[in-house]
Parts: structure tokens; C-alpha cells; sequence
């Protein structure tokens, strides 16, 4: 190895460990037999983890993070799916404007999207809790949806479409025979990442979301009171571990089936 | 046989400003093999298109075997097409591929295995039913769509340049498979390609299009020895043009005089006026023979050669003809191989297979 791969190799190293070194703590600590983050290490348990099966609000919270996350990943991934068509497959009018619109939630500061909708909700006189949080999320969620989705779709040969058409199918039937299985990776690869969006969002939750706390706001929560620290590590660790997997599977799902039509153009070529 | 299998009635189609497809008219015969020629941007392919179902009509109406099917969606129609590009669906096999078609049709398990092996057969696909579009090659795909539209008997099969993608002896090949094929289950075929030796070595009767229109309609053979206008018989093969006028009418002749060359009767099949000043006559190469001798042709000129350039079938010559600079192409074997540059020579061109042709 020459001189230059070995300081690319102390920037990638040091790169990583700024990046992660942070994260590592959570999972350490949370099995510190101790109520402070502090060094040296008290000794090992796992009795934070076990804390957790018995607080009855940690569960409720996971519950409405599920239940958020399901249905803002479903709805946001379903506008998504039909915008992403639309702006691949067709030109119209006004369809930078369209796109910019859709775009805008990436764009605008979190904090604001949630004062807005704040705003609006309480001017409706309806009571705030899950139902703004979701609709916050579906906001949130959809360009990032729509990203994934129009890279899939990019790549998709319309005139299998038509050969579909051509063969005697209608439009559903070519949807559900010919587009759905192969944007399908991409759909789930959108689900995916919308839930995890959704099920880590702490700014639209803690404005919106009232007395019914998502997990996130729980651990928020539960920080205040220095007794509650270790088991709210602990459940930290498990979610940085759920998240990773889900983003993995995102990505390797979101490549599924590319490498065989590279194969494909390579043989046509 | 029915001669107006396929009718083609005041057909436009416009794309904004565009006339992809202006006014056209015609019909195709029953079990025809029938190309649409023209070079890109034609209209070839969306006349196909229409025929499909993938465009609708701007103005006009088609009917195939007697039936209206101008308003029809693409999967209500007797058509079935082979796509440029193949169009396979990649997630499923090359089996599942043929059946894709068969669902709707209402056949029982017995026809649709009868029907996929009999189509493989057809097209000499046995032992690929399993295979991806991925692992089969270039012949292998074009023979899957094939057979996947084949597999629903439709009434017309649409070809939209099924061979442009294949190298030049896989194209020949297929181009006689193509024909054989059509022959043996007599389904009327309308082919699209902008490759004349492909239309006119194939097809029973060719549409020559060209900004939309229809510039010629009729059998190959005809197109090359009677072009009706100066796109056709250029389009067509190689030619020379030399600029002319007309004088008087003689029967099925007329008497012209040709630039620089003199007067000469020639067949004025186009029925072209007299006197009119607007008119070429195209010789074709096969027409034209250069020698050392004076030789006893209808026209033989002398003339001094600059520069040829072989091409193989042809060769083109860069001559003087009294003074003035001309190009002409000649069928090779009508000289001897000896080198012509720089020398005096006889040019001679037969009248027989003149085309009088009319400027636009």
C-alpha cells in the first residue's frame, strides 16, 4: 500500500468514526449496570431491557408509531406511486410546478410545515393527537417516496405497457400483470423508508401530537427524569437495530431485479 | 381472398402542428404481406400505431374485416404486434411470455398447451420455455414476440421494424424466415421499416410514405422499374436523374429533350403534358453503360472521366460531358475493369427503362 491509500485509509477510518462513535454509546450504556452516562462502566445487565416490558406508556407509544407510520408510509407511498408515473411517463403543462410542490416538504424546515399545520388544525377547532401527526407525515413522507419511486420507474420500458394492451389486457390488468410486478421492489423499497421516516419523526409529533406521545416524543419525554435514562438507552439500541435493517432491506430491495436488465442491455448491445 | 381486408379511410394524424399522418387512403388484401417504407419520421410507425390502438386517429376511420375499429382500445382489437425493441416482459419466462395473451380468450388448459406448443414449434422455440428475456439473445427475443402475438391468431399481425436490432446475417436470415412463415399460416402481415431491400425482398405490395403521405403504392418490382414520382425513385435503389423537358405526345411516347444531351422519344407511362419544362428522367444504373468503343445504345455520348469510385454493385463516375461536370452510377458489370480515369470514353443509356418522372 503506498503512501496515499494509507491517508485515504485514516480519513475513511477517522469519517466512520465520527460518524458512528456517537451511536455505539446508546447500546453500550444501555447495558451499564449504572443510572449516569458516565465512564467507567458500572458492569453488565440487562435489566434495562427487561424495564422495558413494563411501562405500559412505552408500549402505548410504540403502538401510535406504528399506527402512524403504517398509514402515512401506505397513503404517502400511494401519491408517490401515481405522481412518479405521471412526471416519467408524461410531459404536461405545469409539471416543474407540480414536482416543486410535491418537493417543497424536503425543502421547507420541519418546524414550520408543524407550526402551519398547527396553525390550521387548531383554527379547525378539531383536537390535536395522531390524526395531524399522520397527515404531517404523509406531507413529510411523500418526496421521499416519490424519489425512490421515479428511479425505479426511470428505468421501465413503457412499451411493455402497451405490449400488455396490445395482448388483450386492460389498463388494470397491465397495471396488476406487467407494472405493479416490476416497480414492485420500488414500492416496498418506499414503504419501507416512509415508515422509518415517520416512526423516527420527533418535530411534527411534538407539536401536533397532543397527549398521544409516539415514541419518539416518549423518549423525549422520559429524558427529563434522570431514573428513566437507562431503560430509554436501551430502547434506543433496539430501534437504531430495527431502523438499520429496515433501511438495509430498502436498499437491497430498491436494486432487486436492475442487475438483470443490465444483463439485458449488455446482450442487446 | 378479400381485397379490402384492412380499410384505411382519410387517415390523419396531427401532433400539434405536426401532420405525422396527412389524409391517407388505402387498402390491404387479405393474407398480404405488407410493408410501410419510408425513412424516419414518415409516419410509417404511427400509421402502425393507429392500426394498434396505441394512437387514435385525428380525423378518418379504420376498418379491419369489416368492422369498425377506430374507436377500439389496442386489447379490443383483431391486432396483435411485434415491438422494435422486443418488448419481453423481463419477470416472467419465455412460456408465461406466450401465454400472457391467452387469459382472456377463454380456452381451456388442453388449448392453451396446444397452442404454446404449437407456436414454439412455429417458430423454433422447443426447450427455451424456460428461459428470461435475459438469458435468450437478439433472434432468440424477436422469435418470443413473435410467437407471443402469433399464439393469439390474430386477424393482422403489425411488425414495427422487428429486424433493425439484429446484425446483417441474422437479418437475412429472418427476412426469409418472416416470409416463409407468413406464407405457411396466411396471416395478413403490415410491416414497417425504413430498409427498402427489406420491403421490397419481403412483402407483396409496399407503401412508399413520406411526410405522411403515401408516395407509391404497389409491388416491389414496380416501385424500382416504374417509380410514379422523383421521392419513389429516388428512395428506391440508385438512380440518375437528368433534367429534361417535353414536347410533343406520340402515341404512349412523348418526345423530350434532355439537358445537354439532345432530343429522345421515351414511355411516358405517367402520362405527363406536353411542354412542360418541370420534368427529370430517371435512369437507372443497370441503364447506363460506359465503354471504350462507341456502342450502338440508344444514346452514346463521349465523354472524359475525372474520377470513379467503386461500390461494389456500382460504381460512380465523375465525367465531363461537353464541358460540363457530371455524376453518374453504373452498374459494375456493365464495363471492364480497366481503369477509365483520365480517359475518353463512350457513355450509353438505354431509353427502354427510362422513368419520365413530373417535379413537384
Amino acid at each position: 500500500m503506498n503512501e496515499k491509500n494509507s491517508s485515504l485509509l485514516v480519513y475513511t477510518l477517522i469519517y466512520f468514526g465520527f460518524l458512528y462513535i456517537p451511536v455505539l454509546f446508546l447500546p453500550i450504556f444501555s447495558f451499564n449496570d449504572a443510572n449516569y452516562m458516565s465512564f467507567p462502566l458500572a458492569g453488565f445487565t440487562t435489566d434495562h431491557y427487561e424495564e422495558m416490558w413494563s411501562k405500559r406508556n412505552l408500549h402505548k407509544a410504540l403502538w401510535a408509531s406504528v399506527k402512524v407510520g403504517v398509514v402515512a408510509s401506505v397513503v404517502s407511498t400511494a401519491i408517490a406511486l401515481l405522481a412518479a408515473k405521471a412526471f416519467v411517463r408524461y410531459k404536461f403543462r405545469g409539471q416543474n410546478v407540480s414536482y416543486g410542490a410535491i418537493m417543497m416538504p424536503f425543502l421547507i424546515p420541519e418546524i414550520i410545515l408543524a407550526v402551519s399545520i398547527l396553525i390550521i388544525w387548531i383554527n379547525l377547532g378539531l383536537p390535536l393527537g395522531l390524526v395531524p401527526v399522520t397527515i404531517g407525515h404523509i406531507l413529510f413522507c411523500t418526496p421521499f417516496a416519490m424519489l425512490i419511486l421515479i428511479a425505479r420507474i426511470e428505468g421501465f420500458d413503457f412499451s411493455l405497457e402497451e405490449a400488455s394492451r396490445d395482448l388483450g389486457e386492460n389498463a388494470w390488468g397491465t397495471f396488476y400483470r406487467v407494472s405493479l410486478p416490476l416497480y414492485l421492489p420500488g414500492i416496498i423499497a418506499a414503504l419501507l423508508l416512509s415508515f422509518i421516516i415517520s416512526f423516527d419523526e420527533f418535530i411534527l409529533a411534538f407539536f401536533l401530537s397532543g397527549s398521544d406521545a409516539t415514541l419518539p416524543m416518549y423518549m423525549w419525554n422520559q429524558m427529563r427524569f434522570v431514573k428513566k435514562l437507562p431503560h430509554v438507552l436501551a430502547l434506543g439500541a433496539v430501534i437504531i437495530v430495527f431502523t438499520t435493517f429496515i433501511v438495509l432491506l430498502a436498499f437491497w430491495l430498491r436494486n432487486v431485479g436492475q442487475g438483470k436488465e443490465k444483463q439485458d442491455i449488455a446482450i442487446k448491445l | 381472398m378479400n381485397e379490402n381486408f384492412i380499410q384505411i379511410n382519410g387517415i390523419s394524424k396531427h401532433f400539434g402542428n405536426v401532420k405525422a399522418v396527412d389524409d391517407v387512403s388505402f387498402s390491404i388484401k387479405e393474407g398480404e404481406f405488407f410493408s410501410l417504407l419510408g425513412p424516419s419520421g414518415c409516419g410509417k410507425t404511427t400509421l402502425l400505431r393507429l392500426l394498434a390502438g396505441f394512437e387514435y386517429p385525428t380525423n378518418g376511420n379504420l376498418l379491419i374485416d369489416g368492422s369498425d375499429i377506430t374507436a377500439l382500445p389496442p386489447d379490443k382489437r383483431p391486432t396483435n404486434m411485434v415491438f422494435q425493441n422486443y418488448a419481453i416482459f423481463p419477470h416472467i419466462n419465455v412460456e408465461q411470455n406466450i401465454k400472457f395473451g391467452l387469459r382472456k380468450l377463454g380456452l381451456t388448459d388442453d388449448e392453451i398447451k396446444k397452442r404454446v406448443d404449437d407456436v414454439l414449434a412455429l417458430v423454433k422455440l422447443e426447450g427455451y420455455e424456460e428461459r428470461f428475456s435475459g438469458q435468450l439473445s437478439g433472434g432468440q427475443r424477436q422469435r418470443v414476440a413473435l410467437a407471443r402475438a402469433l399464439v393469439r391468431q390474430p386477424k393482422v399481425l403489425l411488425l414495427d421494424e422487428p429486424l433493425g436490432a439484429l446484425d446483417k446475417k441474422l437479418r437475412d436470415e429472418m427476412q426469409l424466415e418472416l416470409r416463409t412463415l407468413q406464407k405457411e399460416i396466411g396471416i395478413t402481415f403490415v410491416f414497417v421499416t425504413h430498409d427498402q431491400q427489406e420491403a421490397i425482398s419481403m412483402s407483396d405490395r409496399v407503401a412508399v410514405m413520406s411526410e405522411g403521405k403515401i408516395q407509391q403504392l404497389s409491388a416491389p418490382n414496380e416501385l424500382y422499374k416504374n417509380p410514379e414520382n422523383i421521392f419513389v425513385s429516388d428512395f428506391i435503389g440508385e438512380t440518375n436523374f437528368l433534367k429534361a423537358s417535353t414536347k410533343s405526345k406520340d402515341g404512349e411516347h412523348i418526345n423530350v429533350a434532355i439537358e445537354d444531351l439532345g432530343d429522345f422519344k421515351v414511355k411516358n407511362n405517367l402520362n405527363i403534358p406536353e411542354n412542360s419544362s418541370d420534368v427529370v428522367c430517371s435512369v437507372r444504373p443497370e441503364s447506363m453503360m460506359i465503354s471504350r468503343d462507341k456502342s450502338d445504345w440508344d444514346i452514346c455520348l463521349e465523354a472524359k472521366i475525372n474520377q470513379t469510385s467503386y461500390l461494389g454493385e456500382m460504381t460512380r463516375f465523375y465525367v465531363e460531358v461537353s464541358g460540363i461536370n457530371k455524376v453518374i452510377t453504373v452498374s459494375s458489370q456493365h464495363f471492364d475493369n480497366q481503369s477509365f480515369e483520365n480517359n475518353t470514353c463512350f457513355i450509353s443509356i438505354s431509353l427502354e427503362d427510362i422513368s419520365l418522372l413530373q417535379k413537384k
